[in-house]
């Protein structure tokens, strides 16, 4: 396991190497001038060449780039006027003042709450249909959630989120508004404000769950190591547990290690319908004021976690499935 | 067509002296393409520490009935009729939870792929662990004993490691092995083994029959041995029943059958045997045709279209009368053919081939 951990993390290091050089050629290799693009709309000619000085325009691309991966690992001394960025570094915001990785951690603690809660408000009410599906096959319990799943994936979270928050918040004052309190101050009134976000998120996820779970479910019970439970003389619940439902978990697994890679790299447009402060907000932002720093680090940071996300689903596989050798 | 529902005129030792008891077997699955006779009219008895042998073709009903035995079927989409006695206790009808009581505890399964029918996420010990503590509440500790124990028994070398071992990191032989030592856990009293040699190469299949042959002396516990290997018939059967379209065509002692079959299908099983010492230049002779779809099986006899002694049977009772099952010559066929012809056609036809 521990050799295992090892190779990845070496693994993503090349792969996050890559993913930054692509991306950073993408951005300053194009004709467009970055200098213009990186000073944003209230730009002056002094600036202008301020920020040329401070990206190294002036230098070949190679070089440059080297700067940014430098500023990346050991931080980056803009000058005086702005001062040391400390390491991460992921460059200037010159439309707002301020440094990148403040803005993008300033805001991720929104995204992260967003996601961990979504993803549990998923994955119970996703494998929990999908098993009263599998359970009560052909049941009108089975077919209302197959109806559910149905609805929930074809319909979109701007469309279902102001809908729920006429419904719960206007009408009913269930709930107040729904906004990202941080969990330290106060950890009931985080809850309520994200309690609707996670449940209209959880729904076009959870379908998909519903799905595979019953699915799977249904073969897993059909399969020949099930009967021989059954033969042993354990009890049909015992057997549902933990034979069938333990051989559907290992796919489901998979399927939520991307999905959880997805919501943690910032639900854009969750965070936009509910005016949550997040990563994905950040990502907008970003690119409407052109600021192709913060956008190179929003890029950066969620490719990360996608990654490490994809290592942690590897090393759960090896858990859940002994046959699995890492290495 | 025979509407023959009423019990067959068998007759069948009393019931009380036979440990298990089968009467009017009958077991229909409803499927897409309509109703499944799997079993039918089936009746079979096996006393204390004998080994009953089912013999068949795929789809000939061996393996439904026992499960039918074991109370495995979906009741959604099977009907299980007639009469299972174990040691006088009526299991159809009987409630899940008592069937759970009796499972893996008074009777046990060896099912045919080991691999498919150990789950890949316990490991050995646990799985032979787990019906040990359900059935005789035993503590975690004393059931991994208990597994070890198991493991030696069966033959698997240092059961103390193995026992931790998942079924991937055993040979095909060895979880076969821990299959038998999952069944025999509790010490049953009756033990199916749904062709438990199967999937084993000729060796291994010795060397696992031996090991029944050697736990049933040791127990006293009662087989029922399914296979279609009539060479591994020889080695353990006392009785044999013979299956063919969900009925019984032939039952009685070991020798009987294999030494003098009475019913074509009987004999087509015989002449289809390799034999080490024939000689290679005579072609073995399989039984033509294919098996008879259950859905629509062939009215009458349901072996007379493959059947190669139709013509000595008057008129065409064979395609419109369905033959009952009557001793003829020392056992139970179930055939059209007279007593005598049984006798001629075995002594001038069949037995020559098989010394030749």
């Amino acid at each position: 396991m521990f050799r295992f951990l090892v190779r990845r993390a070496l693994g993503s290091i090349v792969i996050l190497f890559l993913l930054i050089a692509l991306t950073y050629f993408a951005f300053f290799a194009l004709p467009a001038d970055p200098a213009q693009l990186a000073c944003s709309k209230t730009c002056t000619p002094q600036l202008l060449e301020q920020i040329r000085i401070n990206m190294h325009l002036n230098q070949p691309l190679y070089v440059q780039f080297w700067d940014y991966l430098s500023g990346l690992v050991f931080g980056h001394n803009y000058g005086a006027d702005i001062g040391q960025c400390a390491a991460p570094c992921f460059g200037y915001s010159y439309n707002v003042h301020q440094f990148v990785w403040p803005r993008i951690a300033s805001n991720y603690p929104a995204t992260f709450v967003l996601a961990v809660g979504g993803a549990i408000c998923f994955l119970t009410i996703g494998v929990g249909l999908g098993m009263v599906s599998a359970w009560k096959q052909g049941s009108v319990l089975d077919r209302i959630a197959s109806s559910i799943s149905l609805v929930g994936q074809s319909t979109q979270i701007y469309f279902l989120g102001p809908l729920a928050m006429g419904l719960f918040v206007t009408n009913l004052n269930w709930l107040p508004q729904p906004s990202y309190i941080p969990l330290t101050q106060n950890p009931w009134a985080c809850f309520m404000g994200m309690i609707l976000p996670w449940l209209v998120m959880s729904v076009i996820f959870w379908s998909n769950y519903t799905r595979q779970v019953r699915s799977l479910m249904l073969e897993q019970l059909s399969e020949d190591h099930i009967r021989a439970a059954r033969a042993k003389g354990m009890s049909s619940r015992y057997v549902w547990w933990r034979y069938a439902l333990r051989g559907a978990m290992a796919p489901i697994i998979t399927i939520f290690g991307i999905d959880l890679g997805a919501v943690f790299s910032g639900a854009v447009v969750t965070e936009y319908t509910f005016g949550i402060h997040g990563l994905g907000f950040l990502a907008v932002d970003s690119v409407r004021q052109s600021d192709i720093y913060l956008e190179l680090g929003v890029l950066i940071f969620s490719a990360a976690s996608i990654i490490l996300f994809n290592i942690i689903v590897d090393a759960a596989y090896a858990l859940l499935d002994p046959r699995v050798r890492l290495g | 067509m025979s509407t023959l529902t009423k019990s067959e005129a068998v007759p069948a030792p009393q019931a009380g002296d036979a440990f298990l008891s089968v009467r009017d077997l009958r077991v229909r699955f409803r499927t897409e393409d309509g109703i499944v006779n799997a079993v039918n009219n089936l009746t079979f008895d096996i006393e204390r520490g004998k080994t009953l042998g089912i013999v068949g073709e795929s789809g000939s009903g061996k393996s439904v009935s026992n499960l039918a035995v074991m109370g495995l079927h979906n009741p959604k989409n099977t009907t299980v009729e007639g009469s299972i006695q174990l040691e006088g206790k009526e299991l159809l009808g009987a409630s899940q939870r008592e069937l759970e009581k009796l499972r893996g505890n008074t009777m046990a399964m060896i099912f045919q792929d080991a691999l498919a029918a150990l789950s890949p996420y316990y490991t050995i010990g646990r799985q032979i662990a787990e019906p040990f503590m359900k059935h005789t509440g035993a503590s975690k500790k004393e059931a991994r004993e208990r597994a070890i124990e198991m493991l030696r028994r069966v033959g698997i070398p240092q059961p103390q490691t193995r026992v931790d071992d998942f079924p991937h990191q055993f040979s095909g032989g060895m979880r076969q092995r821990a299959m038998i030592a999952m069944a025999l856990v509790c010490d049953p009293k009756l033990l199916i083994a749904d062709e438990p040699t199967t999937a084993l190469d000729v060796t291994v299949q010795a060397q696992i029959v031996d090991l029944l042959k050697e736990l049933q002396q040791e127990f006293g516990t009662s087989i029922i041995f399914i296979t279609h290997d009539l060479g591994v018939i020889r080695e353990i059967a006392d009785d044999v029943l013979v299956m063919y379209a969900g009925r019984a065509v032939e039952r009685g002692t070991m020798r009987e059958v294999l030494k003098a079959s009475q019913h074509p299908y009987g004999w087509g099983l015989l002449s289809s045997i390799p034999r080490i010492n024939a000689s290679v230049d005579v072609p073995l002779e399989p039984i033509p045709g294919t098996p008879p779809s259950l859905l629509n099986p062939p009215t009458g006899c349901a072996f007379h279209p493959r059947c190669a002694y139709r013509e000595l049977v008057d008129g065409d009772k064979c395609v419109t009368e369905r033959p009952p099952l009557e001793l003829a010559n020392g056992h139970l066929s179930a055939c059209h053919l007279t007593a005598a012809q049984k006798q001629s056609i075995l002594t001038e036809q069949i037995l020559p081939r098989l010394s030749s």
